[in-house]
């Protein structure tokens, strides 16, 4: 069986987990092979996880150029290690970077390009790719038909399943070429963590939309939030009146989530929001307008003021707990 | 100097009509009216801002559509571009992104450029990658994704509002740029606007115009091919009950009968 080159996605000297469901989605296709760029002395730790989800080997590279530049650096190594290793198939996280580096890559090396995969199955002709298109109102599955298939999978694709191997690190001296300093990173804030799970990769979501009238009305929506253990959303009205982040944004210009379970309160149901939610598990919406689209969808749904329903939920579910 | 900045726009069914596929699997154009992107009017919107910044730059709308995307163009144009580029071509038809954006590249080189902006995704194919693909064919940087841009002394500086965190991104010109749904509203056309751009030229390009073989483009060039396409099962429909029938403890009993709680 070939291999197949798995992009890993590391933060904080840790594999993020959409790396660990890639690794578990590429060992239907082949021998995963990790792919660790510019994670310094935390290599070989993110190769040993990388092992345990499957990669054989992992091909390390490490330059400054990495971090200060965008992009470019990541698909010069990638370009580098694939025409050297002649893997079956590449795999990136659907991040918005994940993807434009993913772009580059099957530009150059003459490949076609499939990108937002949620799944992933191998069959005679290569990887046949699970996509969800206009708003999740259709799935489709294709195939890349030339050259070394380069996929990007959304985060959520798979659960991660570990298996024990052992992963053989190869240090990689990756050639840049002129292009990689075009774009300089000149300075990078790091966000605070809210200490709640990522948008992308929680089981449960609890989103507020315009319906929760101002920054102090999300106590309402991350209280509930916390109690389930949740990641909190937002709506695109209420982020651009300012009441939440722009990086909670659920929707079609935000993140699209796929959790066990999706809960909107306040929130209408626009195309634009749905298309980030749609695929979601279980759907509950409380909203006072009987006539909200989002009960289209709902397999449960409240009609009622947000303001009573979500703090006796909390309540409830904090008192069931015990 | 003058600045010469080209904004890639494009013609998509509108989201709010029942989008679907045509026979040959490539997205139905008919069957839904078309508009220009709204994403696409963020990076117009942005050129406009940097024309009014600084006097002397002219300002290109370019797509590559069928023979209706030169509304797309018209309505840039009444919102203030100053000319306009449309490539149509039979061929074109079934272009993947690869693909597209050779013919992008190809139409922004022949016209001349120091700035490319895009929209940060296409409503329709969602892809996000024609512009760092455009980059990677013109050989300049890519600053993509940006909340905020600043053109200035031949310089692009851009803020990235990434998952984990904020950047500050610098390349020089020429560039190519995309910028999200937070880097401004777009204006809408004044009457004024509409009565100028109707005097405004539209140079329409074929393939042959821009030296590209047909079989390298739409489904003949396509190193993609669609299997299936299912339409999205119906959500079942489920239980909405009224709060004051004591809504929120029958959900809290729906969420711990699904062991969510
Ligand atoms: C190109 C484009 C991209 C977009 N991208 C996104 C995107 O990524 N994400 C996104 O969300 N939107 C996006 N939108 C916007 C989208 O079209 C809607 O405008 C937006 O989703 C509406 O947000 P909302 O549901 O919070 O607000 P509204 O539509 O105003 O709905 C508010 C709801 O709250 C209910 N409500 C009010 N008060 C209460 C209360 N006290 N208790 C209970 N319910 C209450 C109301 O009945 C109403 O249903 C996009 C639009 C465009 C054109
Ligand atoms: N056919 C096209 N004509 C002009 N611009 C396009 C076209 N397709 C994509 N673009 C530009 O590229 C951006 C990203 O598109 P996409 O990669 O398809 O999501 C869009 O917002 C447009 O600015």
């Amino acid at each position: 069986m070939g291999e197949v080159l798995v992009l890993v996605d590391h933060a904080d000297g840790r594999i993020r987990k959409p790396a660990l469901e890639l690794l578990t989605l590429a060992r239907r296709l082949g021998t995963p092979a990790a792919v660790i760029l510019g994670a310094g002395d935390d290599a070989a730790a993110i190769a040993a996880a990388a092992g345990d989800h499957g990669a054989a080997t992992a091909y390390v590279a490490d330059a400054p150029e990495f971090a200060d530049y965008l992009v470019v650096p990541h698909v010069d190594a990638l370009t580098q290690i694939a025409r050297t290793a002649g893997p079956t198939a590449i795999l990136v996280t659907s991040s918005p970077e994940g993807k434009e580096i993913a772009a580059r890559l099957a530009l150059r090396l003459g490949s076609g390009l499939i990108t937002d995969a949620v799944d992933l199955e191998a069959d005679d002709s290569g990887p046949l790719a699970t996509q969800s298109v206009f708003a999740s109102s259709y799935t489709v599955t294709s195939r890349v038909t030339q050259g070394t298939p380069v996929i990007t999978v959304k985060p959520n694709a798979a659960s991660p399943e570990p298996t024990s191997t052992s992963c053989r690190i190869e240090h990689v001296t990756v050639e840049f070429s002129p292009a990689t300093t075009g774009t300089k990173v000149v300075s990078r804030t790091a966000r605070t963590a809210s200490g709640r799970p990522e948008l992308t990769e929680a089981a449960i979501v609890v989103s507020g939309g315009r319906g929760v009238g101002g920054a102090e009305g999300f106590k309402v929506v991350e209280d509930l939030a916390d109690a389930l253990g949740a990641a909190v959303g937002a709506s695109r009205a209420a982020v651009d009146a300012g009441w939440y982040p722009h990086a909670h944004q659920v929707g079609q210009t935000g993140k699209q989530v796929a959790p066990q379970l999706y809960l909107a309160a306040g929130i209408s149901g626009a195309i634009q929001h749905r298309a980030g939610m749609q695929t979601s598990k279980v759907i509950v919406a409380v909203n006072k307008d009987p006539e909200a689209p989002i009960f289209d969808l709902a397999d449960y749904g409240v009609i009622g003021d947000l303001f009573t329903v979500l703090p006796e939920l909390t309540e409830r579910i904090i008192a069931h707990r015990g | 100097m003058s600045l010469k900045i080209i904004v890639l726009l494009k013609y998509v069914p509108d989201a709010a009509g029942d989008r679907g596929f045509a026979d040959d699997a490539t997205t139905d154009r008919e069957a839904v009216d078309g508009l220009l992107s709204e994403l696409d009017e963020y990076a117009l919107e942005q050129a406009l801002r940097i024309a009014e910044a600084d006097g002397d730059t002219e300002i290109t709308a370019l797509t590559v559509g069928p023979d209706d995307a030169e509304a797309a163009l018209r309505k840039a144009l009444a919102m203030g571009a100053d000319k306009a580029v449309h490539v149509a071509d039979e061929a074109i038809h079934g272009s993947d992104a690869l693909a597209t954006s050779a013919i992008l590249a190809r139409a922004v080189e022949q016209t001349g450029y120091d700035l490319v902006l895009h929209g940060m995704a296409s409503t329709d194919a969602a892809m996000g990658v024609v512009p760092a693909l455009v980059a990677e064919r013109l050989g300049v940087p890519q600053v993509t994704l940006l909340s905020e841009v600043v053109v200035e002394n031949g310089m692009v500086n851009g803020r990235r509002d990434g998952d984990s965190a904020t950047e500050r991104l610098q390349a020089s010109l020429p560039a190519v740029v995309s910028v999200t749904d937070q880097s401004g509203e777009a204006r809408y056309p004044s009457f004024k606007g509409i009565m100028a751009a109707k005097k405004k030229p539209v140079r329409t390009l074929d393939l042959a115009d821009l030296d590209i073989e047909a079989d390298q483009v739409g489904h003949a060039g396509a190193r993609t091919a669609v299997e299936t396409i299912t339409a999205r099962p119906q959500r079942r429909t489920g239980t909405v009950v009224k709060d004051d029938e004591d809504g929120s403890r029958r959900l809290a009993e729906f969420l711990s009968a699904n062991k969510f709680s």
